[in-house]
């Protein structure tokens, strides 16, 4: 069975840290980081490789922060 | 089963989403979590999937989106505080060959620009009309609007909306509904993925609607304003499904085809 792989990048200067990509990712993938960006919001960060680029969390992000990319394993 | 590197995925051929190029590089002057965020860049997105950057003008409101111009990468102008729709009908009436919308927030669209928001829509200018509903005026610091619920509080509400003394909250969308000139009334939200979805394609048959000059098409969403609500912008997420939905309730109101 093909396996999808995904990623995500996270543009963390222009995060604000309003956690609404959290809830919106099905394999509990993101996490605030305890460290803060240059305006000090502590920025979402990914925890685990479990991602499989739904791009659920892009599309709740209200500043359009986050790219995704997937791909099919064959 | 291969195993493949961070590198080797972040590449070009990989990419399933970014943010539009049709929203400008300046990071967005919205609080944390705030819904106009997403509402601009779903507007952006349906433009860039119309290809339709360079024949749309965008009327810029006054409230917290009055520096839209600054994020939107289309051409804008910005009208006096409630008066977008009546900016709106003159730019549309200039260039016909033109897209025009407003975006505007509920202080702007209810209360001061009511006589321009019903009139345009009863005219049935072909325009696109996207209302941000929050139920506060949150620029100015959480003041009551006329779309605060009852009981809700806000700075000049502090013990809650008393609808005896403060007057009902307004549904200016259902009344907008009634009037002949518009074809298509919906009211959507942000706060999830699906809705976002959902409202992706209301905005698009909005704008589809008008490249048809079929009529007036008016777009609710129904947002949070986490700052004026004294929330988290999970919790206000929250608040908003348990309290606002109930009397604002998502769906389409009137579709005419």
């Amino acid at each position: 069975m093909a396996k999808v792989k995904g990623d995500i990048v996270i543009d963390i200067e222009k995060c604000k840290g309003c956690e609404v990509c959290i809830p919106a990712c099905p394999n509990d993938v993101i996490a605030l980081s305890k460290n803060v960006n240059g305006k000090g919001y502590n920025y979402a960060e990914t925890i685990n490789d479990e991602c499989i680029g739904c791009a659920n969390c892009a599309i709740v992000c209200p500043d359009g922060v986050i790219t995704v990319y997937r791909k099919r394993m064959e | 089963m291969a195993e493949i590197t961070k590198e080797e995925l972040r590449q070009p051929e990989n990419l399933i989403y970014k943010k539009t190029d049709l929203l400008t590089d300046k990071a967005l002057s919205y609080c944390p979590g705030c819904g106009h965020g997403t509402a601009h860049r779903i507007v952006m997105e349906v433009l860039d999937e119309m290809g339709i950057q360079d024949q749309t003008i965008g009327i810029a409101p006054v409230g917290c989106s009055v520096l839209a111009y600054e994020f939107m990468n289309i051409d804008m102008q910005q009208a006096a505080h409630g008066r977008a729709p009546a900016v709106a009908t003159a730019v549309k009436r200039l260039y016909p060959e033109k897209f025009v919308f407003t975006y505007q927030g509920d202080g702007d669209l209810a209360a001061i620009g009511t006589a321009e928001t019903i009139h345009a829509c009863n005219r049935g200018e072909n325009i696109v009309i996207i209302f941000i509903n929050n139920g506060i005026y949150g620029m100015t610091g959480g003041q009551m609007a006329p779309t605060t619920l009852p009981g809700m509080k806000s700075s000049t509400s502090p013990y809650g909306r008393d609808v005896a003394t403060m007057g009902n909250p307004l549904k200016i969308t259902e009344l907008i509904a009634q009037l002949p000139g518009t074809i298509y009334v919906t009211r959507q939200a942000v706060h999830t993925p699906a809705n976002v979805r959902k409202t992706k394609k209301a905005v698009r048959k909005a704008f589809e609607n008008q490249k048809l000059n079929k009529g007036l098409s008016f777009v609710e969403i129904v947002s949070n304003c986490n700052s004026g609500w004294k929330m988290t912008p999970r919790q206000s997420n929250e608040w908003m499904v348990d309290n606002m939905f109930p009397f604002y309730p998502l769906g389409d109101i009137k579709v005419n085809d």
